[in-house]
């Protein structure tokens, strides 16, 4: 069996076109479902038992159910109820809303790991509630969620993948493509694997440098 | 919007996919921990070689999208001469996967055995391989109860991608329905809740298993 990576330079092209829209839709949806996520779970802090219940309600269905399935709902169910999005369009979409979820209880688990005595110190010095969440609550837990947000940050960069499914044209589509056309099946997949390796090792050097940045208060 | 005789009609076919669904993450879960405990051996053995070993196999398998992983386990194996059913690719690729990641896991609970216990299995003249299996795997297992049952919530929803090289489990069925009925959000919704219910049921009994061996 011999390998023939020829065509790396033959689609170069085509190649970082999907590897540009990969990352186009990683960076839209991990953005996307942060504000989300952190709006989900500010609003867990503020609001009462109803609303509450709904936002778990809505945590926990996007928790249970593939993915995949998520996509299908969005991108086929969609028009059904009135929402016709392009692939893309509903790739980032209901990547984000799957990511929201996670990003949630994220950012939920950093307000619960702050003590309480730092919000009633804030409340004492007359901040507001809202600059207690941002000056003293979030610079804190940053810390403390930092490696939780980095790890689903790479997990959303390797779920990309499955937006081919739906046609998007992203890394995996491309590639996939070009090895039907070609019957080379071998190579592009490898080209593919080393494409995400490298994503995720970047991500994670990045990920351990803002490590260091969120806990620099710390260091004196 | 809704059409109420599509749930009627698809929910036997969903459920009767749930059945492979199951079975094809009950398959990679035990392989996968067969997979795992290698890896986690390699990992922290006293070779420097087999740790690295065992690391780049972490590396490997964990950053690769598992949607990748199938593609190669399916397209790779036929040009090794090996032809393996759509099935059977499946099932290797998601055991190797999920070894990758139990692997960590397990790591985390390994680490967290005293080391006295280990000394205490050499003195009273256990092997390796038993003071393994009789001493370290049972308490890892309890150690890590709570990741477990999250792995295995991850790996039913993992599944969902075996549709793609054409295991008939629930998404794939739901596919088949919408494309036969043309009611597309009914047949997802539908898979969707099946997977919900899987999911809960497991995240019950897992409360459970975590209060009944939780305490190591």
């Amino acid at each position: 069996m011999a390998l023939d990576f020829s065509v790396v330079s033959q689609y170069g092209g085509q190649i970082l076109d999907g590897f540009g829209i990969t990352i186009i839709s990683w960076v839209g949806a991990v953005a996307l479902g942060m504000v989300v996520g952190f709006a989900i779970a500010v609003l867990q802090l503020f609001t009462g038992r109803w609303i509450r219940a709904v936002l778990r309600v809505y945590i926990e269905i996007l928790r249970t159910t593939p993915f995949l399935v998520q996509l299908f709902v969005l991108y086929y169910g969609g028009p059904n109820f009135g929402v016709s999005l392009s692939a893309l369009d509903a790739g980032v979409v209901s990547l984000a809303l799957y990511g929201s979820a996670y990003f949630a209880e994220i950012f939920r688990s950093g307000f619960l790991s702050v003590p309480h005595g730092q919000i009633e110190a804030a409340d004492c010095l007359g901040l507001s509630r809202i600059s207690t969440i941002w000056r003293v609550q979030l610079p804190q837990m940053l810390v403390i969620i930092t490696p939780a947000l980095i790890n689903m940050i790479i997990i959303l960069s390797k779920e990309t993948s499955v937006l081919s499914i739906i046609t998007v044209p992203e890394l995996t589509a491309v590639l996939t493509q070009i090895g039907s056309e070609q019957f080379i099946y071998v190579e592009t997949t490898l080209v593919l694997c080393v494409c995400y390796l490298m994503l995720v090792a970047v991500t994670q050097k990045l990920g351990g440098w803002a490590e260091l940045k969120a806990s620099r208060y710390l260091q004196r | 919007m809704f059409d109420a005789s599509t749930f009627a009609h698809t929910l036997p076919l969903i459920l009767q996919a749930s059945r492979m669904t199951i079975f094809v993450s009950v398959i990679g879960l035990l392989l996968g921990f067969a997979v795992a405990v290698l890896v986690v051996t390699a990992c922290l053995s006293p070779s420097a070689w087999l740790r690295r070993c065992g690391n780049l196999y972490t590396f490997l398998f964990r950053g690769v999208p598992l949607l990748v992983q199938l593609m190669l386990a399916y397209y790779f194996l036929p040009t090794l001469g090996i032809n393996v059913s759509p099935l059977v690719a499946a099932i290797a690729a998601i055991s190797l996967c999920e070894g990758a990641y139990l692997g960590e896991i397990l790591r985390g609970g390994f680490l967290g055995i005293p080391r006295g216990q280990i000394e205490a299995a050499q003195m009273v003249g256990l092997s390796p391989a038993h003071t393994l299996i009789r001493i370290e795997i049972p308490q890892a297992l309890k150690l890590t109860t709570p990741s477990l049952i999250n792995e295995m919530i991850l790996l039913i929803k993992a599944s969902a991608l075996i549709s793609v090289v054409g295991v008939a489990e629930i998404t794939r069925t739901a596919q088949n329905v919408a494309a036969s009925t043309f009611r597309p959000l009914e047949a997802y919704l539908i898979a969707g809740l099946a997977y919900m219910l899987i999911n809960g049921v497991l995240s019950v009994l897992g409360h459970y298993a975590e209060q009944r061996f939780g305490r190591a």
